[in-house]
């Protein structure tokens, strides 16, 4: 596959010189917080608090040390992993299956299905978190499967505030996947499980790495109800990260640097899902 | 499968039952063992963790004396009253908790705290024991107390020694005039004369009610009703702002202040003056030398620190309260009894620089030095208590909000008069429910 | 219709999949007849989860809009007294200070939000445009591009915070130290400032997504359109604006649906910003929510506030939705 390259015409200058000067502005408002971030986390805390300076006067490794005692930063990583992991593959496979039935069948309800589900990413996070805070409690009350406190609520409770976009986008992918396709597969003998996993699942999948990213960051991200609905044990790196601003001071350089040792691994993994979205497999899958 | 079902199932019944779901399987909340016991600790010390290490021991010997072992969570103040407030919804909670001592009567009214009637009193050694001022901060008057003091604090006038010789002062101002001649003297070549918190809310208030106190003014009246423009409460904010405003004593940076940047500033030499709590352990922790500053009592508009308009100080500091729902009251109440014993009184106070609320423990003489008596002689003589009325939690955060906005108005020039004090109170007042 | 091209697009990819046009009538009886149950089958899992998270959660909230849910009674919610439409008359009573404070907060977050969203929009859409083609140091631009969204939103929003402080932030540092553009340095985290802050945070952080989805959106544009458009002799920029563009109209119209939703809702960015009590400018309307209840502990006029939100956005999105199916459906039937 060439990578990507689409248009046969070659480019006019204007379009060149275009291009380099709009992407390198972009590129300085995309990096300089960046380059902030990863100047800071090298610095003393007494030089981060005075006036600012492009480059360290001081350069320490200080706060890479000292970040995984200031606070349990590498338990707060494992919680987040779990919980954004899972939430997201969950998500995306609550979101595959939902998707599948909106573009493919015609069924009574349909319509009110999508229309809920897409009218709860209206949901003001502040109007349902304590509802969604008592229903665990009392879920737990009832049954003993314990959803506040632990990771499995978070989990369930992340994965639907990807899900109504992820359906959408989803089903929006598998129209642009022709009918024919799975079609043929029913006919070859799948059933409706077997043509979404064989046929439509291997076409969208720019559009489920998308939406998995989607959900990751998601969840990856949520401050306000983990700060509620998580304890010491299952809190995630979201609140987990503000417990460098104390009573006493907040340690901007570890801030930094523990934001940027927690995010490499997220880096590191979108570069390699790229590839995916780059590649275009629905190119390959419509030809 | 099943379990979403049953989960589904569960919520329904929920629902339908209990109308909107709060409040009904409470009974089943707290902890379900007699021998152990769930804290939530606030954070005192310059980390989660370093608060951790500074309890553990003492968890560990109530347990060896005890038999009852005690799951400690260190909260962050940011989560802390959201969590207290979740739990108070929900029943699901710790057994014992440290709350901020302003919130006392806020807390109280909700009644999720256990009330400290003369049993419970009786069975923590008695109420004696406590500072009066610091009792004075446990709840609204004529009501059981909703909490105990733990930790008490006061505030001091922090100086810079080096400063003040430079700048030909003799000695720490003690009236409010003296302060800003001071100040004006200190403001130069970048330097300014007081540091301030302009952003934070708590800051904010504790502050403003003294100012407001020192004008014989309140933001509540007997009843427990709102009168945020009353004159004393209007003058008392406008000098506040006015450090930034007309005196010009404080960098208007410090409008945005709300991460303890004004210690900052006061730990570097960019300013004379700083207003705080128990500065000192946090002063060393900045590279600043004992002997490089000096603590006085907070000026007063004329006179000495005392009672009436004389006051100088809140008292504040952290509570203990006992939830409501606690499985294992007589554990909970040990656990009490044992934090506010005397000998554990003077290691705690002693690790996190406050002084003891336990009046026994004060003779100590670790809480004699310069710094601990000086608050310790406020915190007896000229403190007095935020409003103990069920509202506080919204004048805190309505007047907070309120002075923030002034100060930044102030810092960018805008002029900050009585009518345009007075306007944004009024506003705040009007924001008031309930 | 320039639309038009757009969907013809898989049409033309269906036709040219050999056997389809064989394989297509029998199917579509079979998913229709005898089985029914499958749909169902496939959204319940779905619709399980949102009842759990969302829905049943939600009717809670609307009850709790038509009580007194001060903290006098959020341990017994059955013992609060009903208030009947009092929270709802409050907070739309715009003369009263409460109202008219929620007034206030409700238009700085719409001008927030149509800048915020406009602007990631706009940056996502260029950013994947000019990068459509491979060019030397593409795969890095995009790494870096990436980069803000893939931080977790509280430190990325307090190295703004950090940036933007008055006295040692950088961006006085630049604008008044190095470029002196004013005479004295500029609030930024109070004051009105505070808006253009808020905005420049949430577009920082906000595009890179715009530029993902818009990025997958144009692997769907079968290369073909551009071959044969570039035979009829169009240049790139017409290319742009015949071909890409209006193929990429599906996907914007849930990208900015979805932008405004989350922008409209964002609580995360003021909060972190601001603190708990955000600057008059930037008093966006979930931070303001928050404080009614959470600070204030009146979560009766808190829900209230939200239940008029959320209709808002029910009504701004069914009209959104009326209008873009509406245009969806004219062009799939040109």
């Amino acid at each position: 596959m060439p990578s990507g390259y689409r248009s046969p015409t070659a480019k006019p200058m204007s379009f060149i010189w275009t291009r380099r000067i709009v992407l390198t502005l972009i590129a300085i408002f995309a990096a300089l917080p960046v380059y902030v971030m990863i100047s800071t986390s090298l610095k003393p805390l007494q030089d981060v608090t005075g006036k600012f300076q492009w480059i360290p006067g001081h350069l320490t490794l200080r706060p890479y040390v000292d970040i995984w005692h200031t606070v349990p930063l590498a338990r707060y990583f494992v919680n987040s992993t779990i919980v954004s992991a899972a939430a997201t593959g969950l998500s995306v496979l609550i979101a595959v299956f939902a998707a599948y039935a909106v573009s493919r069948y015609k069924f009574k309800g349909k319509r009110i299905f999508t229309i809920t589900v897409l009218s709860t990413q209206m949901f003001p996070g502040i109007l349902f978190l304590l509802p969604l805070f008592l229903i665990f409690v009392n879920i737990g009350n009832a049954t003993g499967i314990a959803l506040y406190g632990s990771r499995a609520g978070l989990i369930i409770t992340y994965l639907t505030f990807s899900l109504p976009f992820s359906i959408w986008m989803l089903a929006g992918y598998m129209e642009s996947i022709p009918k024919g396709l799975d079609e043929a597969a029913m006919v070859d003998g799948c059933g409706p499980l077997g043509a979404l996993f064989r046929v439509v699942i291997p076409a969208a999948v720019p559009g489920i790495v998308a939406v998995a990213v989607y959900a990751f960051m998601t969840a990856w991200s949520e401050v306000l109800f983990a700060s509620v609905m998580t304890n010491e044990t299952t809190r995630t790196l979201a609140v987990g990260l503000r417990g460098y601003s104390t009573q006493y001071d907040v340690y901007w350089n570890q801030v930094m640097a523990a934001s940027l040792v927690v995010s490499v691994p997220v880096v590191a993994g979108f570069l390699l899902l790229q590839r995916y979205l780059v590649t275009g497999l629905t190119a390959g899958a419509v030809k | 499968m099943r379990r979403i079902t049953a989960a589904i199932a569960a919520i329904t019944a929920i629902t339908t039952l209990a109308g909107c779901g709060g409040g009904t399987a409470t009974g089943n909340g707290g902890n379900k063992a007699p021998k152990t016991l769930t804290y939530w600790a606030s954070n005192q010390g310059k980390s989660l963790d370093d608060d951790k290490q500074k309890l553990t021991p003492e968890l560990q010997k109530f347990e060896k004396q005890t038999g009852i072992h005690v799951k400690l969570e260190v909260v962050g103040w940011p989560d802390l009253l959201n969590r207290v407030l979740t739990a108070a919804s929900s029943g699901q909670g710790p057994d014992v908790l440290n709350i901020g001592n302003t919130w006392s009567a806020s807390l109280q009214a909700t009644g999720a705290l256990m009330p400290f009637d003369d049993k419970a009193f009786t069975a923590i050694g008695g109420k004696d024991r406590f500072v009066a001022s610091a009792l004075g901060s446990t709840g609204a008057a004529g009501k059981p107390p909703a909490a105990v003091p733990l930790y008490s604090l006061a505030y001091g006038l922090y100086y810079n020694k080096k400063l003040f010789k430079d700048a030909g002062i003799a000695g720490p101002p003690a009236t409010w005039a003296d302060l800003v001649a001071d100040g004006k003297k200190l403001s130069t070549g970048g330097k300014h004369g007081l540091a301030i918190e302009g952003a934070n809310n708590a800051e904010n208030i504790h502050h403003a009610y003294i100012f407001a106190k020192q004008h014989n003014g309140d933001f509540f009246d007997a009843a427990g009703n709102p009168t945020f423009t009353s004159p004393g409460a209007v003058a008392g904010v406008k000098q506040y702002i006015d450090f930034i405003a007309s005196d010009k004593i404080t960098a208007p940076g410090n409008a945005e202040y709300a991460q303890n940047q004004s210690l900052q500033d006061f730990a570097t030499g960019k300013a004379g003056m700083l207003l705080w709590q128990a500065a000192g352990v946090q002063l060393a922790q900045r590279g600043m030398k004992p002997e490089d500053w000096g603590v006085a009592p907070v000026p007063v508009q004329s006179g000495t620190p005392g009672q009436g308009a004389n006051v100088d100080t809140m008292v504040a500091g952290i509570n203990l309260a006992v939830f409501k729902n606690t499985q294992n009251q007589d554990g909970a109440l040990k656990f009490v009894k044992f934090m506010t014993s005397d000998e554990e009184q003077k290691i705690l106070n002693g690790k996190y620089g406050s002084i003891p609320a336990v009046t026994s423990a004060q003779s100590d003489p670790q809480f004699s030095n310069p710094e601990q008596a000086v608050l310790r002689q406020g915190l007896a003589k000229s403190a007095v208590a935020l409003p103990q009325v069920p509202k506080e939690s919204q004048f805190e955060d309505l007047v907070g909000t309120a002075l923030k906005d002034l100060f930044a108005d102030a810092a960018a020039g805008k002029p900050v008069t009585t009518e345009s004090v007075q306007k944004r109170l009024e506003k705040a007042q009007q924001q008031m429910t309930g | 219709m320039a639309a038009t091209t757009g969907t013809t697009a898989p049409s033309q990819g269906e036709d040219s999949v050999p056997g389809s046009a064989r394989a297509r009538k029998k199917p579509r009886r079979s998913y229709s007849v005898g089985r029914s149950a499958v749909p169902y089958l496939l959204v319940l899992p779905a619709l399980l989860m949102e009842l759990l998270i969302h829905l049943v959660p939600m009717v809670v909230g609307v009850v709790m809009s038509f009580k007194e849910l001060t903290q006098f009674y959020i341990r017994n919610w059955g013992a609060a007294p009903w208030k009947g439409l009092g929270n709802y008359r409050v907070a739309v009573d715009f003369n009263g200070a409460i109202g008219h404070a929620l007034l206030h907060s409700f238009l700085i977050t719409c001008a927030f939000t149509v800048l915020a969203v406009g602007f990631s929009w706009l940056l996502g859409t260029t950013a994947a445009i000019l990068m459509q083609d491979a060019f030397r140091g593409r795969g890095f631009l995009r790494a870096l591009f990436m980069t803000p969204y893939a931080l977790p939103i509280y430190a990325s929003v307090i190295i703004w915070a950090f940036m933007l402080q008055h006295d040692n932030g950088l961006v006085n540092h630049v604008l008044h130290d190095q470029l002196h553009l004013s005479d004295k340095p500029a609030f930024w985290l109070i004051g009105n400032n505070s808006f253009v802050s808020l905005v420049v945070v949430s577009v920082w952080r906000n595009w890179p997504f715009a530029l993902l989805v818009i990025m997958a959106g144009m692997q769907n544009i079968p290369d073909e359109l551009y071959e044969a458009s570039a035979i009829d002799g169009a240049g790139i920029w017409q290319q742009i604006r015949r071909i890409t563009m209006p193929s990429l109209r599906p996907i914007n119209q849930v990208l900015v649906l979805v932008l405004f939703l989350w922008t409209f809702n964002d609580f995360n960015v003021p909060y972190v910003l601001f603190g708990q009590s955000a600057p008059p400018a930037g008093d966006l309307i979930s931070i303001h929510i928050y404080q009614a209840s959470f600070l204030t502990w009146n979560f009766g006029s808190g829900s209230a506030m939200s239940v008029l939100l959320l209709l808002f956005l029910l009504v701004v999105t069914t009209v959104y939705l009326a209008f873009t199916s509406l245009r969806g459906r004219r062009t799939s039937n040109a």
